[in-house]
């Protein structure tokens, strides 16, 4: 007789064994009993609303979208895929403004950025936050990442973009609303770290925001609309024959995997050409295309703290073995434990107890383990750390810059 | 025990299910008897097609309008057990798109609504048809759920005073001065006998009426001819879809519940067969083949099970097929036909057209007894039914209803009130795959006559997902023990759950499914230490 060659079904639920793992392994089904677990808001959901949309429950979206689930199931089923799909189908609660405000990170950051004097310290005040957290449901723990006067664009523009013709190879450089509207000196730090390697930075015919927060909030085609620009615009640059960098893992793992599973753009122009900084400077050092030479004083206890879509990803490994090649650092590697902020979920102030609940096995890790500081390539677990375990998070490509004698590097990177 | 009744029927199929209501609601007293548990005949092995009756249209006339008359019959009284999902008639490259003109003619003659579509409107309003489609030609077929309907109409037989025996054997029939009297029995739950005595015995034991009316000495010639057909993970299709070409195999997609079922060959079988029916791999071949021609992601879709059952044809002529025999209605009167007093079969017909069999088996009950009750169950909703919508029902009892209250909605209808989930015990749930509770459950177990997991399943829906009972039938075990007070039966129960889900799903048993066989066998022998020892 004939047997059928593979089964499958979009984002291959039916391959779904019920063994639970996923579930097991949920961050947010230990702390809120609404949520139905991600076994039977994925695969088993999915049979019912394919049934009648009616079966479609809105506790999905009390999922983080950590794609932990995703990461344990022994039969490869997209289970956060699927219950992310299921809000954007079938959710019938509008985003709320909060939510639309929370998700526009590029918006708001572009009407932030110009007043940041004024906007940050109204941000932090105690009555700000009350106002928030009363009206808008914004949780009064939250402080809001400060914006920075300049962004990352125009520093570039100003300061660096004249000197990267000079270097004999090119990379190109997503960098994020985060970079560019709160946080530019990752950004910097990742250009001296490039060009001490050799490699111009060019930055994107004008990115947007990956949309993950849209995707997150329930805004389906602001997020399609996101997805399809910076679609072109990587896989032009891809096109070019370059590889597209980062230094968020949320943002990279978003333009390359949710983009297709979940809206439905085509990546693959760009797929393989959109790498972590971290992931890329490694396979340099590994291959011995690149040395790196670092200060001969550098002294740091480092734990480093796997955000859960690198996790997904599999690419924490490049992270880490980059800061463990730092003489002077003392290395722990913290637990696997999401942290519970899930970018925007985590500022919501329905969420905020939750959220907290989740992270607080890693935040007693890190206490126990009281390093000088965390490394994580994940803006948002920085927030969330910072704010719960009380310690300093860096970046890996920024504690690269701290630790490298860049001159020395750029000279051995010449020389080779 | 002798107890005297106006009219017993034998067969707890849909046939037996819906006289034994309609008998009861026209004032008689009645006792249904059942060798097994409800609809597991051939009530429970077909379809779930709500047919419009166009199937039949170009080649049976008065099937085909019978089919319609029920159809919108049982849209309102059976409403928790209908899906009014509409049905495509597709013409595929290969058929004869002239049939078409003559299938629509048909259909309309027959009073069944008949619109022929474009292909790409056929395409963008079931997406899961095949793409090659040249014609097709929109009818108001629809699914329904036999075992949600059977069980209703015995609720309401009972609600109505009727009393009903399952796992119980009719053995003998009292025969007086050619008069039946009644039946003698044999209780296969204790193993004991008792006689009772009707004026008037209906049998409606579907194939198995041939050997009851061979018990009382009558000769009724059936035709058993057997349909495989295969259960697929999910819902592929939102709306039916057949062929529009003269009626042959696997050329049925029915979505059902949260599944969707491909089917049926046709073939006749010996009598000896129809208690143990076996899906062949020809079988398998031919349903995978075919059906992937109506919509061909079933190609590479899990499938959950193959199962067959018996239609319990009237032989009329010597078709070795059983195609081209009439699906009509047989109601016979024994006396009549063979001098033997106060027995009647009624047989034939389909799942569609069970009430309409029940009226006539009634009517002619009644004639007997002398009595003047006209039938009511052509606009008498059946228990559930009475509400509105999945979803109106819904957000009548909870206002804010979680998936496990929609489900289980879905499942009862109205009754969904009488089940009690006001403890967080009774919330949580049996079956994830179907969303069954313990409160569902147990409220099963005191009012439907659960006796073991496979009646539960009936009721349900428990074990009928993705798992086939890899989780639940654990957890059902335990409740029903405890409820039995009996923890061997209850370990018993479960063997023979895992084996008649085993039996299902060893014809497909590749890919997906032979994992999730695997990981079933390793949770219960492994883990759980259950022995595989033989079950009676």
């Amino acid at each position: 007789m004939t047997l059928q060659e593979l089964t499958s079904s979009a984002h291959n639920f039916e391959e779904c064994m019920k063994c639970t793992v996923c579930t097991a392994y949920c961050p947010v089904v230990p702390v809120n009993p609404r949520y139905p677990g991600p076994k039977q808001a994925g695969p088993d959901g999915e049979r019912l609303r394919l049934k009648h949309p009616f079966f479609f429950d809105e506790a999905l979206k009390y999922c983080l979208n950590c794609k932990r689930c995703e990461v344990a199931c022994p039969s490869g089923v997209k289970v956060a895929d699927i219950i992310q799909s299921a809000r954007l189908k079938y959710s019938r609660q509008k985003p709320k403004l909060r939510d639309r405000m929370l998700a526009s990170t590029d918006l708001m950051g572009s009407l932030a950025s110009p007043f940041a004097p004024i906007v940050n310290p109204v941000l932090g005040l105690g009555v700000t936050k009350s106002i928030l957290d009363g009206m808008m449901g914004i949780d009064r723990h939250r402080t809001f990442p400060k914006y920075a006067s300049r962004t990352f664009e125009s520093w570039f523009r100003r300061k660096a973009s004249a000197a990267q013709a000079a270097f004999p190879r090119s990379v190109a450089y997503f960098h994020g609303c985060y970079v560019n509207y709160n946080f530019p000196d990752l950004g910097k730090d990742f250009v001296r770290v490039m060009n001490a390697l050799g490699y111009g930075v060019r930055l994107l015919e004008k990115e947007q925001c990956c949309g993950v927060a849209m995707i997150s909030n329930g805004m389906a085609s602001a997020a399609r609309k996101h997805a399809s620009h910076n679609g072109k615009v990587l896989g032009k640059a891809a096109s070019e024959g370059l590889k597209i960098l980062t230094t968020s893992s949320t943002c990279t793992f978003t333009m390359r995997d949710e983009y297709g599973e979940l809206l439905g753009i085509d990546t693959a122009s760009y797929r393989d050409s959109l790498l972590m900084a971290t992931r890329f400077i490694f396979s340099l050092v590994d291959s011995g295309t690149a040395t790196l030479v670092f200060k001969p004083g550098y002294k740091a206890r480092i734990a480093y703290h796997t955000p859960c879509h690198l996790e997904k990803l599999g690419w924490g490994v490049f992270s880490t073995s980059l800061l463990k090649m730092i003489p002077g650092v003392e290395f722990t590697m913290l637990g696997s434990n999401c942290c519970g902020i899930a970018g925007t979920y985590g500022f919501k102030k329905e969420n905020y107890e939750a959220s907290q609940a989740i992270g607080k096995p890693l935040f007693d890790e890190i206490k126990a383990v009281a390093p000088d500081f965390v490394a994580c390539d994940c803006e948002t677990c920085k927030w969330q750390i910072e704010m719960s375990a009380g310690i300093p998070v860096k970046n890996p490509v920024s504690i690269l810059a701290e630790a490298l004698d860049l001159e020395k590097t750029a000279e051995a990177n010449r020389n080779a | 025990m002798n107890e005297e009744f106006d009219v017993i029927i034998i067969g707890g199929g849909i046939t037996g299910a819906g006289t034994a209501r309609d008998c009861a609601m026209r004032g008689l007293k009645v006792l249904l008897i059942e060798r097994n548990d409800i609809a597991d005949g051939a009530t429970g092995r077909n379809h779930g097609l709500l047919h419009s009756g166009a199937r039949y249209a170009v080649t049976d006339r008065e099937s085909a309008t019978e089919c319609i008359e029920e159809n919108m019959i049982l849209r309102k009284i059976a409403r928790h057990c209908v899906d009014e999902t509409d049905g495509f008639f597709i013409t595929l490259p290969e058929d004869d798109l002239a049939y078409q003109a003559k299938f629509v003619e048909s259909c309309r003659a027959a009073g069944i609504r008949a619109d022929i579509v474009d292909p790409k409107e056929a395409i963008a309003l079931e997406p899961s048809v095949n793409p090659d489609l040249i014609g097709a030609v929109r009818v108001p077929d629809g699914s329904v759920d036999p075992f949600r309907l059977c069980s209703s109409n015995i609720m309401d037989a009972k609600l109505h005073g009727a009393k009903v025996l399952l796992y119980t054997e009719v053995t003998a029939f009292i025969i007086e001065q050619g008069v039946v009297k009644g039946v003698t029995v044999l209780d296969h739950k204790n193993g004991g006998r008792a006689e009772y005595r009707a004026s008037v015995t209906v049998n409606a034991a579907g194939i198995w009426g041939h050997n009851i009316a061979a018990l009382a000495g009558v000769n009724v010639g059936m035709f058993p001819a057997k349909g495989a057909l295969l259960i697929f993970a999910h819902r592929v299709n939102g709306i039916v879809i057949n062929r529009c070409r003269k009626p042959a195999n696997a050329d049925i997609l029915v979505p059902g519940d949260t599944v969707c079922v491909i089917g049926t060959t046709s073939t006749r079988v010996p009598f000896e067969e129809c208690d143990h029916m076996q899906v062949t791999p020809e079988e398998v071949d031919i349903l995978l083949t075919e059906g992937a021609k109506l919509a061909p992601s079933l190609s590479h879709t899990r499938i959950l099970r193959a199962y067959a059952g018996v239609r319990p044809l009237v032989s009329a002529d010597n078709d070795p097929t059983g195609r081209n025999i009439s699906r009509g209605i047989v109601c016979l009167d024994h006396e009549t036909r063979d001098g033997l007093k106060g027995f009647i079969t009624i047989t034939g017909g389909k799942l569609m057209t069970y009430r309409l069999m029940a009226e006539q088996a009634t009517d002619l009950v009644c004639r007997k007894l002398g009595v003047d009750k006209h039938c009511e169950t052509a606009f008498t909703p059946l228990p559930g039914s009475e509400g509105g919508n999945l979803e109106e029902v819904s957000k009548s009892l909870w206002s804010n209803p979680l998936t496990l209250h929609k489900a289980l909605v879905g499942r009862t209808g109205t009754r969904a009130a009488k089940v009690s989930l006001q403890q967080k015990e009774d919330q949580a749930l049996v079956c994830e795959c179907e969303e069954v509770t313990v409160g569902e459950v147990k409220a099963a177990v005191e009012r439907l006559d659960v006796h073991n997991l496979v009646d539960l399943r009936r009721r349900t829906r428990v074990g009928m997902g993705t798992c086939q009972g890899g989780l639940c039938a654990l957890r059902a075990a335990g409740i029903l023990g405890e409820a039995q007070k009996c923890t061997a039966k209850a370990k018993d129960d479960l063997r023979q759950f895992l084996r008649e889900r085993w039996k299902g799903m060893y014809p497909i048993a590749w890919g997906d499914t032979l994992r999730e066989c695997e990981y079933m066998e390793w949770v219960y022998t492994q883990v759980l230490g259950l022995q595989k020892k033989e079950v009676k």
